[in-house]
């Protein structure tokens, strides 16, 4: 009892210690892991998050004149550590959560709705959270893991001529929540496309997939798709490699295919592919000044090494559509210190054309994105990009194309209003 | 001087077996509680709900529940995790399936599939003991998250495979999902925490808990005296695992709201809970409470304190915090190997003779 008493005693302390750092900015907190088995995707990803936001307050002084602050919190990639995290930062004022966790997401969905915070789910989490009706407040725009389950088999069917019939797709899938998601979307198009789907699970953290590599070089699937995270997909793309199972057959979700997950392999890893919603590489004009402003400077995240990587343009990316949201939410309501309601409207108004990113020298960087209130997964659009192991660079070797909308659309409507039954939710009325 | 015997006289058979002999001891702990069911749910916020009190008193429940097989009972389990996930997925299947059934029977006949299902992985502690018991006991970690995972039933056929618990309401008021008030939630599971803690030291010290530890000093010797092995090892792990299914369905729908089987309730929640009766003390109620708070608080205070109140980097903190951890878990062993509890037995020897120490 004397040891929880003086623990709590120094708790309290310590939170007023953290509570008096508050002033008038925009927060947003960045649950973030640069520890554990997923490292090494979640310290790109954290720096490039971090680096546009401090990019913005060196450059323009913050947000319409109103400092941008990124508060991080460590959670590992654990849900547990992710609920502390959210409760811990909520207070401050915190305007959008982008947890980076398919698991932390489905914990943080019912909290964040009943406190009024929105979720920024950014091509992860709930997938019929796309479904703005039922899902107020949380938001995985610009495209869904059904969205890239079904490109992804589009693109298979391009190669294939069209056919896929009696072709065998094996998915090697993340044993949790996050690679569970597109089991479901994928034996929906095995019935459209007359496919044959295997699954192969691999557990946390993905480090022993020695059996599942071996079933694979025994039955020789067509294709291989992966829906991995951390040190898994490096494993798998060096099991791949060992089994000596063509390349470019293997194809990862977003997820699966940052320059960490590929250089392992070395020349071995040559010709995966993966599906982006993204622009590859450092050749933006927005480099230019994360170079000036923030890396010359010495206020970058991290160690610096990370500019230019896959993830790192994608933690970019998500900041980006994070302080246009807040900018969208300035100019409707008029003023420029936001609330996280406002940022939630001003998420659902997101409108982001191509001369608004050319603007920000993000020209051709991705598809226009464009949320409304029934639509929070934004245009599901996706690329195919290819690693090149000589050069050590990604390309897009496909335009941006949209999924089989007809089976994505049904799968969400479908799992939406279980979620609304279950939940009690009356659908919004959106005006449409 | 205040903390002693003396002077206060036991004049009945019931005052002479009470739980706290000292009168000073007695009025702190009812103090304690009186404060923590009183003046507790008047401070609460969310924060210390979520982060500090909820978890401290699931993990306590756990603690306490492996303690009764580890510590009384000296059958060391691994499986903990695992009990806690049939805990947490009878919770989910009962309220899901019977949506009116009041939430303290849930919890209740959670804990006692879980008993049942206890008493099936403690059949082995017939044969086989110590390191070996070890062992088959983390067959059912992994055959239980396994099962968790790989049949849809359990889940509902929910297309992720995770469970969420729904909101449900005891005297009208939300205990679970997420319009439910911390200070409701709170004391949901002190409710369940302080009954079960009172039951677990009453059991501990009468027929059952004697007959425990009896099999755990020397089994041999106490099959020779008469007590029978069979029922008494089974219903150590039959109580420990009814505890342990209880802090897995509080866990489950209090705390968490949502769990998948090979996150929540993994190999290292297992390990936690055995590292926590170890740090306070093995065969001590108190030990089972010191020893949550001490691994669930720690990390929780040097984050603060190296985060939040010195603003170092989170990887650099995070990192810091297993070294520290690491090295206080050392300090504490060797210091006293029988664990916070035993640090604290001793304290109290001290001060019964203060200030006149021979």
């Amino acid at each position: 009892m004397k040891h929880t008493k003086l623990a709590a005693a120094a708790v309290a302390m310590a939170m007023t210690l953290g509570a008096n750092t508050a002033s008038a900015d925009l927060v947003f907190p960045s649950l973030d892991y640069r520890t554990g088995p997923y490292a090494p995707n979640g310290i790109p990803f954290a720096d490039g998050y971090s680096d546009y936001f401090t990019l913005l307050n060196e450059r323009d002084g913050g947000i319409g004149g109103v400092p941008a602050r990124v508060l991080p919190c460590e959670t590992g990639y654990n849900t547990e550590k992710g609920v502390e995290c959210y409760e811990s930062t909520k207070g401050e004022g915190a305007l959008v959560y982008q947890p980076l966790s398919t698991g932390i997401t489905y914990q943080l969905i019912p909290k964040a709705t009943a406190d009024g915070i929105p979720v920024h789910s950014m091509g992860y989490g709930r997938t019929s959270a796309a479904n703005g009706k039922v899902f107020s407040h949380i938001f995985n725009y610009p495209g869904t893991y059904w969205d890239a389950a079904s490109i992804i088999v589009k693109h298979i069917a391009d190669q294939e001529g069209g056919d896929l019939k009696d072709k065998t797709i094996a998915l090697v899938y993340h044993n949790s929540a996050y690679g569970k998601e597109p089991i479901r979307t994928l034996e929906e198009l095995a019935k459209k496309h007359g496919y044959n789907l295997t699954l192969l699970a691999v557990d946390h953290p993905g480090q022993e997939q020695k059996s599942q590599w071996l079933q694979i070089r025994r039955e020789r699937p067509d294709y291989v798709l992966m829906w991995g995270w951390g040190v898994m997909n490096q494993v798998a793309i060096q099991e791949a490699a060992n089994i000596r199972y063509p390349m470019d057959h293997f194809i990862g979700v977003w997820w699966s295919a940052s320059e960490n997950d590929v250089l392992p392999a070395g020349d071995a890893a040559n010709g995966y592919k993966a599906v982006a919603f993204h622009g590859v590489g450092s050749g933006f004009g927005v480099y230019d000044d994360l170079k000036k402003h923030v890396v010359d400077t010495g206020k970058a995240a991290g160690d610096g090494s990370n500019l230019g990587t896959v993830l790192y343009n994608r933690g970019m990316y998500a900041a980006m559509l994070a302080s246009e949201a807040a900018r969208t939410a300035q100019e409707i309501h008029g003023t420029a210190d936001i609330t996280p309601a406002m940022m939630r409207d001003g998420m659902e108004a997101l409108n982001l054309t191509e001369a608004r990113m050319a603007e920000l020298g993000l020209a051709n960087f991705g598809p226009e994105v464009s949320v409304d209130c029934a639509n929070h997964g934004g245009p599901g659009l996706g690329a195919i990009q290819q690693w090149d192991a000589a050069a050590g660079t990604w390309s897009l070797i496909t335009e941006f194309t949209g999924a089989d909308r007809d089976v994505v659309d049904a799968l969400i409507a479908e799992d939406s209003a279980a979620f609304a039954a279950e939940n009690n939710i009356t659908p919004r009325d959106c005006g449409a | 001087m205040f903390y002693r015997e003396s002077g206060d006289f036991k004049t009945s058979y019931s005052g002479d077996q009470q739980i706290f002999p000292i009168a000073f001891d007695r009025w702190v702990v009812i103090a304690f509680c009186a404060f923590a069911f009183v003046v507790v749910p008047f401070l609460i916020n969310d924060y210390w709900e979520k982060s500090v009190l909820v978890p401290v008193l699931v993990w306590s429940l756990a603690a306490l529940g492996l303690n009764i097989l580890t510590g009384y009972c000296g059958q060391v389990s691994l499986g903990t995790g695992g009990f806690m996930a049939v805990g947490a997925y009878a919770s989910y299947k009962l309220t899901t399936s019977f949506p009116e059934m009041n939430m303290f029977i849930v919890i209740l006949l959670s804990g006692g599939v879980t008993a049942l299902v206890g008493i099936v992985f403690g059949l082995p502690s017939l044969r086989i003991k110590g390191f070996y018991l070890a062992v088959a006991t983390l067959a059912s970690q992994f055959f239980l998250v396994w099962l968790f995972n790989k049949v849809p039933w359990f889940y509902n056929y929910s297309a992720s495979g995770q469970i969420s618990a729904p909101e449900r309401f005891v005297f009208g008021i939300a205990i679970s999902g997420p319009n439910s008030p911390p200070w409701a939630t709170y004391l949901f599971c002190l409710t369940f925490v302080v009954v079960f803690a009172l039951i677990a030291k009453n059991l501990t010290r009468g027929r059952l808990g004697r007959s425990w530890m009896a099999i755990r000093d020397m089994d041999i010797a106490a099959e020779i005296i008469g007590v029978p092995p069979l029922k008494t090892k089974l219903s150590a792990f039959a109580v420990s695992s009814f505890y342990i299914g209880i802090s897995g369905a509080l866990f489950f729908m209090v705390y968490l709201g949502a769990a998948e089987p090979t996150e929540a309730f993994g190999i290292e929640k297992s390990f936690l809970v055995l590292f926590m009766i170890i740090i306070g003390g093995l065969g001590s109620i108190f030990g089972s409470f010191i020893g949550a708070a001490f691994m669930i608080l720690m990390p929780v205070l040097f984050k603060n304190i190296m985060v939040g109140g010195l603003g170092w980097p989170t990887d650099l903190v995070a990192h810091l915090i297993f070294m520290l951890i690491g090295g206080l878990i050392m300090f504490f062993l060797i210091v006293e190997p029988h664990g916070l509890a035993q640090l604290w037995r001793v304290t109290k020897e001290k001060l019964r003779l203060w200030p006149f120490p021979h």
